[in-house]
């Protein structure tokens, strides 16, 4: 029996995010410019806002004590981000001109790139497609990345405001104002506990959203100003650095085992091996979020992954030092909000869906968007405190549509889509929309949203491997690794239906990796309602959920993963 | 009245904290955080101030320049200045050296109290206080689960294996709270954005006057030789219950003298 | 080596973490003196050599009936200054790490504390120490002397090896600020069971109890060892057993000498609240639960069964 997780939607209601500004003058927080999330896209925004503000020192004026803050939920920058990755510098140099790529906080140049399609015990050099051709790109930490551009940001007098969430969108008079910060200090049901924080509003003249994939905020303002007409899909990657004796000469992706290439399975997605620096590689797996087998696990599919002989070869006598998930916005093109801009506010980054997939690339479209909106903002509050005019913020919308971040988008448009017709038939497709730089086929494939599939529970579990805590690890200790430090009488930040079919809850319970969900009680029939157990504690906020028919919501600042090295 | 606060960074016990096997010294290139129990001497401090209504809390932190952060974290929080003990010469100190080169940094402030957490979280220090009141000559009271101040006098309840003891003191004095004594609060939005402008001292060896062979490893007597397996936990006993269990698990116990 | 060991004692008798510890002085070799610093405790001093003391000193006097740290930090700095000691020892307590910690600055001598081991090495002392919570663990060594050492309560078990000591008074000669602090009430034993930090014997439970009312079984239990009652994060979200009892990375980290796991996973944000616990028994019915990787004893079974059998077993034994 099949179910689709759509028909179980969660208790959310955009309109508890969404309110007028309450605090009194001497209890708020003014600042000029708000940018929500410190990733790439919202420090490069930060950044590009303070080098601007350096060199007209009286717009700096006009804009307070705080000319350029940015709220991030993690503990410190960078313990929230995670990525394979492979970067384009593009979006550095532009940042930094005159920088040498030496003191980009970069591990490794690409110096070699093999694409391998894996069965279960061979694995076949493919030509590499040029979508995915990596000369002169550089493998880093993302987390170090995070963290180098913070002190950038600092050195160019932006404010950052860590384990500070930010849980609602102050709107008045049409506009956006600012944001409400998250309560601390909750019980679990809600209560104050003696220590209870209460969040504060923060009123800017000009907000921009970078909270990376699905965006809470993002997601909110999206519904208050209508900016999205089409569906965004997700895909969950799930990622190790290991430490290994013989060092990797190559970036490597993988295609084919352990996913299965038939249609009615869904499983698109592939793996990443990079080295990072001599000693460390980076490994992980990533998978469309919608498949249809209900026992398909990415965490457990990473496990399987390295049991091949020829991942097994390149992490012998190696051991584990880092894990951690994050979903990505897959959608590229045709996901793209019809809106980037709205009434006192943008949307940059991931949370808008800039990522470009067959080239796995996303983190200089996100430090464009950043750039360009930081340069819309700028222009926006130049002339001084006026009153707002309408469309202030637009000149951001038509940035982006004339950039390079467009351009690239809308030519690969139908590669990702193409995948829905199973892999032979979809790479086919691929090959095509590549070799006519996205002419054929024509038009624009249409996505559907992953909560739409329906799922069933099929056999895939069956072939995980056993935990032996040294190459194949379970859940709870990987979520012991990522540094997981939420509090646990914290009230739960995950909206989901707690009574759904017994499919859906063995779905939410093998998608998720990091263990939040159980199916409560004896095993019952299927097709029957069971309880689901959530253990928000457990959460490194992926975003899985929400693509799966639930919703993640900002959990209490400070709270979550601690990445250094992802 | 002036309250000193000591604290320290710890690493993130899960974030693979390790010791270098080349420096034998703990690794802190991973994440580190304000130690919570002191976060818990510095919300006592904070207290105390409230209680008060007037006064000054100093947080004071003996630790290598990236350490900076935490001690602006007890600024967010509320203290009134910080005061970062840095320099090349006190990498290597041990429990005294630490203790004589911090007891300078407290004597330029005068405190009416010194107040430490608990314990470090990988217990580095785990009785600075008393070493810091006997360089400084001041009474000392520790695992503080509560403390009160009136005329000049601190009454604290110390925990103990026995139960609580209550133990008066004239200040100044050095006090080290308990981990039950408080539940420390969260910084708030204002103080996270404020902690910039308060004032901010480094201070180094020259400044404190200290001579360099009392601190560092040349001020040191005590040295980490090596890192050691765990003992190991020897054979590991299977049993699969057949209404014996209980049996051979008394025996287990008994031969062992577990009992 | 000349070794002191500093001997605690409460309530008229000599701390039996402190007399472990001059046990194990006494088996290093060489001749080993004691002090004990109180007020009404020349008996005591004689107790010692039943441990393995060559030689007592006592310092009596009123101001050091209550048990605070600075007055016996001056009364141990002299013993050692006239005896010429070059190692001086103590087990651990909230008095005697105070005491440790005072005089290694008094003394500017090094201090290497909670050690679960102590030996001689081609002639040089070295301890060995836990670290990292218990993940990893050190050896330690001193320059310099004296060579101050803090034992871990309970590492050492006192062994009577027979003799008497030669028993010497010693004048009490006290810093004006070591007096400054005074006991205005003391504490009384506990009537309640130890909490689960003291307790030298620990029963846990998890989710593999089934429901909070089976506690009762492990209270039973814990009773008849001696010991406390600890919980896992998952029973005491559930609000089965109080945040006080839970152990575990966001709870208390515990090394009691025997750690009974009932219905326990131990999955690793349990494992690093009890790993250096000196023997570990686990019952659980799922053969693959990962705590069976790290006990002593593994029992795969049904705890409901084993736990009440058990209680009886040990009551019967202990008589």
């Amino acid at each position: 029996m099949s179910v689709r997780p759509a028909d179980f939607p969660p208790p959310f209601d955009w309109h508890d995010f969404v309110a007028e500004p309450t605090d009194p003058p001497d209890e708020r927080i003014d600042v000029g410019v708000l940018v929500v999330g410190g990733g790439p896209a919202g420090l490069s925004a930060a950044i590009r806002l303070g080098q601007l503000l350096e060199e007209h020192p009286d717009v700096r004026d006009q804009l307070g004590d705080v000319p350029v803050a940015v709220v991030e939920k993690a503990r410190a920058p960078g313990a929230h981000l995670l990525s394979g990755v492979v970067i384009n510098p593009r979006g550095f140099r532009e940042l930094f001109p005159g920088m040498h790529t030496e003191e980009m906080p970069f591990r490794a140049p690409v110096v070699r790139e093999g694409v391998y399609f894996l069965t279960p015990k061979r694995h076949l050099r493919v030509p590499a497609p040029p979508t995915m051709w990596n000369h002169n790109h550089y493998v880093a930490s993302l987390s170090e990345a995070g963290r180098w551009l913070a002190e950038r940001a600092e050195e160019v007098g932006v404010t950052l405001v860590p384990e500070t969430s930010a849980r609602t969108l102050l709107v008045s008079g049409g506009r956006v104002v600012g944001v409400r910060t998250g309560d601390r200090g909750r019980g679990k049901g809600g209560e104050e506990l003696p220590k209870f924080e209460p969040g504060s509003d923060i009123r800017a003249r000009v907000t921009i959203l970078a909270e990376g994939t699905q965006g809470h905020l993002a997601g909110v303002a999206s519904e208050r100003f209508a900016l999205a007409s089409r569906p965004q899909v997700y895909a969950l990657g799930v990622k190790e650095v290991w430490e290994v004796p013989k060092p990797l000469n190559r970036v490597i992706h993988t295609m084919g085992w352990p996913l299965r290439s038939g249609k009615r399975h869904r499983e698109f997605g592939g793996s990443f091996i990079y080295p990072l620096g001599d000693d460390q590689i980076a490994i992980g797996m990533v998978v469309g979020l919608d498949y249809t087998d209900a026992t398909l696990s990415v965490h457990d599919l990473l496990q399987e992954l390295k049991t091949h002989p020829f991942v097994r070869g390149i992490l012998a006598g190696g051991t584990r030092v880092a894990w951690g998930a994050k979903t990505i916005p897959e959608g590229g093109f045709q996901a793209l909000p019809d809106r980037f801009s709205f009434p006192g506010g943008m949307i940059v980054g991931d949370s808008a869906g800039f990522v470009n997939v067959p080239a796995l690339k996303g983190v200089h479209y996100a430090m464009k968007s950043g750039l360009l909106a930081a340069e819309a903002a700028f222009d926006a509050v130049s002339p001084g405190e006026t009153s707002w005019a309408p469309g202030a913020l637009e000149p951001y919308d038509e940035a982006l549509r004339a950039s390079y971040v467009w351009s690239d988008l809308k030519r690969v448009r139908n590669m990702r889509p193409a995948f829905k017709h199973g892999f032979y038939r979809g790479a086919l497709l691929a090959g095509l929309s590549l070799n006519t730089l996205g002419k054929l086929p024509p038009g624009t494939m249409e996505l559907e949203r992953d909560a739409e599939v329906p799922v069933t529970v099929g056999d895939r579990a069956k072939a995980y491997p056993i935990p032996d805590g040294e190459l194949v690890f379970d859940k709870l200790s990987s979520v012991y690794l990522s540094g997981n430090k939420t509090r646990d009488d914290a009230p739960s930040h995950i909206r989901v239906d707690t009574k759904v079919r017994r499919e859906l809850a063995e779905a939410w319970a093998h998608m998720c990796p990091a263990q939040v969900y159980e199916v409560a009680g004896e095993a019952s029939p299927a097709g029957n309602v069971v309880d689901v157990e959530v253990t928000a504690s457990n959460c490194v906020q992926c975003g899985a959920i929400t693509a799966k028919g639930g919703r993640l919501t900002p959990p209490e600042g400070g709270d979550g993963p601690e990445y250094t090295q992802m | 009245m002036k309250v000193a606060v000591c604290v320290k960074e710890v690493p993130e016990a899960s974030a693979r904290a390790r010791i270098d096997p080349g420096t034998l010294r703990l690794d802190r290139s991973g994440t580190a955080a304000l130690n919570p129990f002191d976060a818990q001497a510095l919300e006592e401090a904070l207290r105390i101030k409230e209680r008060t209504g007037d006064g000054e809390v100093v947080a004071l932190m003996m630790a290598p320049p990236r350490a900076a952060d935490s001690l602006r974290k007890a600024l967010a929080i509320g203290a009134d200045r910080a005061v970062h003990v840095v320099d090349d010469a006190l990498a290597g100190s041990d429990l005294v050296a630490t203790a004589r080169a911090l007891a300078r940094a407290l004597e330029r402030e005068e405190a009416d109290l010194v107040l430490l957490g608990q314990q470090g979280g990988d217990s580095d220090g785990a009785v600075l206080w008393s070493a810091l009141a006997d360089v400084l000559r001041l009474p000392v009271v520790s695992q503080a689960a509560s403390l009160e101040l009136e005329d000049g006098k601190v009454t604290v309840k110390r925990q103990t294996e026995y139960g609580y003891d209550v133990i008066e003191a004239p200040l100044p004095a050095v006090v080290a709270v308990s981990d039950a004594i408080n539940e420390p609060r969260y910084p708030s939005l204002k103080g996270i954005m404020g902690a910039k402008k308060k004032p901010f001292e480094t201070l180094g060896v020259g400044d404190l006057g200290l001579a360099v062979e009392e601190v560092g490893e040349a001020g040191s007597r005590t040295q980490v030789l090596a890192l050691a397996d765990p003992p190991s936990r020897g054979e590991s006993v299977r049993i699969e219950d057949d209404g014996s269990a209980a049996e051979k698990i008394v025996d287990y116990l008994a031969d062992r003298k577990l009992l | 080596m000349a070794t002191l060991v500093f001997l605690e004692d409460h309530e008229g008798e000599l701390v039996k973490g402190s007399l472990g510890v001059l046990s194990k002085a006494a088996q290093l070799g060489d001749e080993v003196a004691a002090v004990v610093a109180g007020s009404g405790v020349e008996e005591l001093g004689a107790q010692a050599g039943r441990y393995g003391a060559a030689k007592v000193f006592v310092a009596e006097d009123p101001v050091l009936g209550a048990p605070l740290p600075q007055p016996r930090v001056d009364v141990l700095a002299k013993v050692i200054a006239d005896g010429g000691f070059d190692t001086v020892l103590f087990g651990a307590s909230v008095l005697s790490a105070d005491v440790a910690a005072g005089l290694a600055a008094r003394l500017g001598a090094g201090l290497n504390w909670d050690l679960v081991d102590l030996e001689l090495r081609d002639g040089q002392l070295v301890g060995k120490r836990p670290a990292l919570q218990d993940s990893v663990f050190v050896d330690v060594g001193w320059t310099g002397k004296p060579r101050l050492a803090l034992v871990r309560s309970g590492t050492f078990e006192p062994v009577e090896s027979g003799g008497e000591a030669e028993v010497e008074k010693v004048a009490v000669e006290l810093e004006d600020f070591s007096t400054k602090a005074v006991m205005v009430e003391r504490a009384h034993a506990e009537s309640e069971g130890p909490s689960i930090e003291d307790a030298e014997v620990i029963v846990a439970g998890g989710r593999g109890l089934g429901e909070p009312d089976k506690f009762a079984l492990l209270e039973e239990l814990a009773k008849a060892l001696g010991g406390a009652v600890a919980a896992t994060r998952a029973v005491v979200d559930a609000g089965w057993y109080p945040y006080a009892t839970q152990v575990g990375q966001t709870g208390k980290t515990v090394a009691p000498k025997l750690y009974l796991a009932c219905g326990i996973s131990g999955a690793i944000q349990h494992k690093v609240g009890m790993q250096a616990s000196g023997t570990i028994v686990a019952i659980n019915k799922d053969p693959n639960a990962p705590i069976f990787e790290y006990a002593d004893v593994g029992v795969v079974g049904d705890l409901h069964e084993i736990v009440p059998k058990l209680t009886e077993l040990v009551r019967e034994r202990r008589g």
